[in-house]
């Protein structure tokens, strides 16, 4: 089985079907693409994974387990849903940094909160300062690998949109997910900063680091994917290797995509 | 001018009474006004519509008319004067009265406030593993808070001056002590300048909050 399995994922809202059954799988250390136009259901689907949206039918499953069964709903505690949901990472298009924390904090915060929760559950004493000290060493250096040394006093207002994210993609890594998920990290960045951050992600690739990028960017999707899935009205209208998809497309709706993108206007 | 000293220390005894409803209402209605608001945004539907329900009733009649209600319904209807006699059972029920009024009036501006903050901050919450109650602790109350500043604002100068209502009942507040030298009291009679100490009193009041909220505001100022 491999490592992430989605399988016959089903979302509409309202009567709008957004997803018409969408599987896939994805093994440790492969990096996966999702390209296609707006209103394809790439975020969606990203947004299922985690249970951010709520599909119809389908499953999720990691490592052999699975997360999610859309098809048998089940209420979930705080405590499943918290261990289940940090499987992933996610970062968001608009960043979604918390503004009252300084850079460092927006990483600690949420590393400082579950270490207190897992001291609590397994009734052990909580050292606060120790485990606060632990978690602001672990989030420097991933600050330092995205190169924001710097940076770690500042708020967000006070930091570009290229910086913003790459803290983004720090407080994700902080606490070691399995399977990073990007939805369209660039889109709101100028040309400029768009470089600084896919340079970011592109350096994470390693044999450890699981990536979904949904993306418009189409030369880094071909650079640094292994996996490439081309989304159309709700299906995948095509999937495979970076040199088949954008080489030698099968589907016209591929084809036409992938012209309209590469043309200079 | 020997009267000054009478008037001045009989505006003190009726300001003290002032301030003494405009803190313990705040005191009550800031936490109180949080559990409606919680209550308006509940995702149980008979919760939510019972705390829309009462908000309605609250904002929706003057608090003249709260006031007199609460203070005369135990004795005249139940035959049992809870709020118990003289100047502080008038005091009690005017403080109950003040608090629950007011406490409508800020759920309301807390559910604008919390309604402002944009929903992918709890996205963004909910995809590093916090619970529901850590988001709202930790993320969204200090940017809520950073909202509500400004209508809150409002709210509690309307306060300093809504205190003068509890004279319905008979409470012993800076007007009421002020409107006496009218009358006549402690040999001064026929009297307006104390009327314009009385107003003088609540603009060096508001003066005073408003500076402290814009200093409020500033602090808050570091992120946006």
């Amino acid at each position: 089985m491999a490592f992430l399995e989605v399988r016959h994922i089903c979302k509409s809202f309202g009567r709008t079907e957004v997803l018409k059954g969408i599987d896939f799988s994805l093994e440790k250390g492969e990096v996966l693409s999702i390209i296609g136009s707006s209103g394809s259901g790439k975020t969606t689907l990203l947004r299922s994974m985690n249970y951010l949206e709520l599909p119809q039918k389908g499953t999720v499953s990691v490592g052999g387990e699975i997360l999610f069964d859309y098809d048998d709903p089940h209420k979930f505690s705080d405590e499943e849903l918290r261990r289940k949901r940090l499987h992933f990472g996610m970062v968001f298009q608009n960043f979604n940094l918390f503004p009252q924390y300084n850079v460092l904090d927006n990483c600690t915060l949420a590393m400082d909160l579950l270490a207190k929760d897992k001291a609590r559950q397994a009734k052990q004493h909580f050292d606060k300062s120790a485990s606060h000290r632990e978690n602001q060493q672990i989030a420097s250096d991933i600050l330092a690998s995205v190169g924001l040394s710097a940076k770690l006093k500042n708020y967000p207002c006070e930091l570009s949109g290229g910086q913003c994210q790459r803290v983004a993609i720090a407080r994700a890594l902080c606490l070691k997910p399995d399977i990073l998920c990007f939805d369209e990290p660039t889109s709101a960045l100028d040309p400029e900063l768009t470089g600084e951050v896919l340079r970011v992600i592109k350096g994470l690739k390693s044999s450890d680091s699981t990536m979904i990028i949904v993306t418009h960017e189409m030369e880094f999707a071909r650079n640094v994917s292994d996996k490439v899935i081309f989304m159309a009205d709700g299906v995948i209208e095509e999937q495979g290797t970076p040199d088949e998809v954008f080489g030698a497309p099968k589907s016209e709706k591929t084809k036409s995509f992938l012209a309209k993108s590469l043309e200079s206007i | 001018m020997q009267q000054l000293p009478i008037v001045l220390g009989a505006l003190n005894v009726g300001f003290l009474q002032t301030l003494k409803l405009f803190f313990i209402t705040l005191l009550g209605a800031f936490p109180l006004g949080l559990v409606i608001a919680f209550g308006s945004l509940s995702r149980f539907k008979p919760l939510q519509y019972f705390s829309r329900f009462c908000v309605w009733i609250i904002r929706g009649t003057p608090l003249m008319i709260q006031l007199l209600i609460i203070y005369y319904f135990p004795g005249l209807v139940m035959g049992n004067n809870i709020w118990g006699s003289g100047e502080s059972g008038r005091f009690v029920a005017a403080a109950v009265a003040f608090v629950v009024n007011y406490a409508c009036y800020f759920s309301e501006i807390y559910r604008g406030g919390i309604q402002g903050v944009p929903y992918g901050q709890q996205e963004a919450g909910l995809v590093l593993g916090m619970t529901r109650s850590q988001i709202f602790v930790h993320v969204t109350l200090l940017q809520m808070i950073k909202l509500i500043v400004p209508p809150i604002s409002n709210e509690i100068i309307t306060l300093v001056k809504d205190t003068s209502l509890a004279r319905i009942i008979a409470l012993q507040e800076i007007i009421w002590a002020g409107q006496s030298f009218l009358k006549g009291s402690q040999g001064i009679a026929g009297a307006i300048w104390p009327m314009f100490f009385t107003a003088f009193y609540y603009l060096i009041f508001t003066a005073v909050i408003t500076w402290l909220l814009n200093r409020l505001e500033k602090k808050l100022s570091y992120f946006h």
